[in-house]
């Protein structure tokens, strides 16, 4: 029997670092790209991507990170080898890190975030910013990049995301 | 692998339908195709796409992804959709005759 497709994504983005955006943006993406209707609501820290001001200046969290061992590889080091917790405290590990996960999703052709709010939202994609979270950290709509389709209350964002499952980063 | 026969030649196809062998393809089986998914006539427009496409399968040996058609093929992301509604790297990828697309971007 045939499973029935998913005709609809609502993912809500509630992290600032670069690994907590990028998860949602690849998804709403890669719905769109099948054709589903995607709704991406950012909050909270994740009000981070879309400021105009921060969005190509998101970082990879190396404080309390205890996975950084997967970025290892990257250094030509072993996938085990574990990243000391102090080092990720030292001024200049978080910004290199940050810069080492750039130059490498680039070279898979991950657009930056800025580029790919862009492509999400010419794809059709929905991009919504949650209002509690605005008030919260005392910003308002200029201060978001032209991307955003609206301010939502998380009421709003329950009648958008109706009939499709809801993701949580 | 299963045989199709369109616009007169046969040819393998994989389990999508998509062509298995980039060379069996024609503008008249992009046409047929094109009429199956949906797309009743191919404009410039489309052709544009196909075209920048197959060029870019032959040169790096993968299907372009769309933000590659973007910035390197100068066809902007709205378009695209605008011109292979729902599932545009798919879809255009199977009118061009190339493989299905297997990026997550």
């Amino acid at each position: 029997m045939a499973e029935e497709k998913i005709k609809k994504v609502s993912i809500i983005i509630a992290q600032g670092s670069l690994e907590g955006v990028y998860p949602g943006l690849i998804m709403g993406n890669g719905a769109r790209m099948e054709g589903m209707e995607a709704n991406l609501f950012f909050t909270f820290f994740g009000l981070n991507a879309l400021l105009k001001k921060m969005v190509n200046k998101l970082r990879v969290s190396t404080v309390g990170n205890p996975a950084l061992n997967m970025a290892m590889p990257m250094l030509k080091m072993p996938i085990t080898f574990p990243f000391p917790t102090l080092l990720g405290a030292v001024p200049g590990v978080s910004n290199f890190a940050t810069w080492m996960m750039k130059r490498e999703m680039e070279k898979l052709d991950i657009p930056p975030v800025d580029e790919f709010l862009e492509m999400i939202s010419d794809a059709g994609g929905n991009i919504y910013a949650c209002k509690l979270a605005m008030d919260m950290f005392k910003l308002s709509k200029d201060d978001l990049v032209d991307e955003v389709n609206n301010v939502l209350t998380v009421g709003e964002f329950y009648e958008k995301a109706a009939g499709g499952p809801i993701i949580f980063i | 692998m299963p045989d199709k026969t369109i616009a007169g030649k046969t040819v393998k196809v994989d389990e999508d339908f998509f062509l298995v062998n980039p060379n069996d393809w024609s503008e008249e089986i992009a046409a047929e195709l094109a009429k199956e998914e949906g797309i009743e006539e191919l404009t410039e427009a489309h052709w544009k796409v196909i075209r920048f496409m197959r060029k870019d399968f032959e040169e790096r040996g993968q299907v372009p992804s769309v933000r590659r058609m973007k910035n390197a093929g100068g066809i902007p992301t709205k378009e695209l959709y605008a011109l292979f509604p729902g599932a545009p790297a798919k879809k255009a990828a199977k009118i061009a005759g190339l493989s299905k697309p297997h990026g997550c971007v």
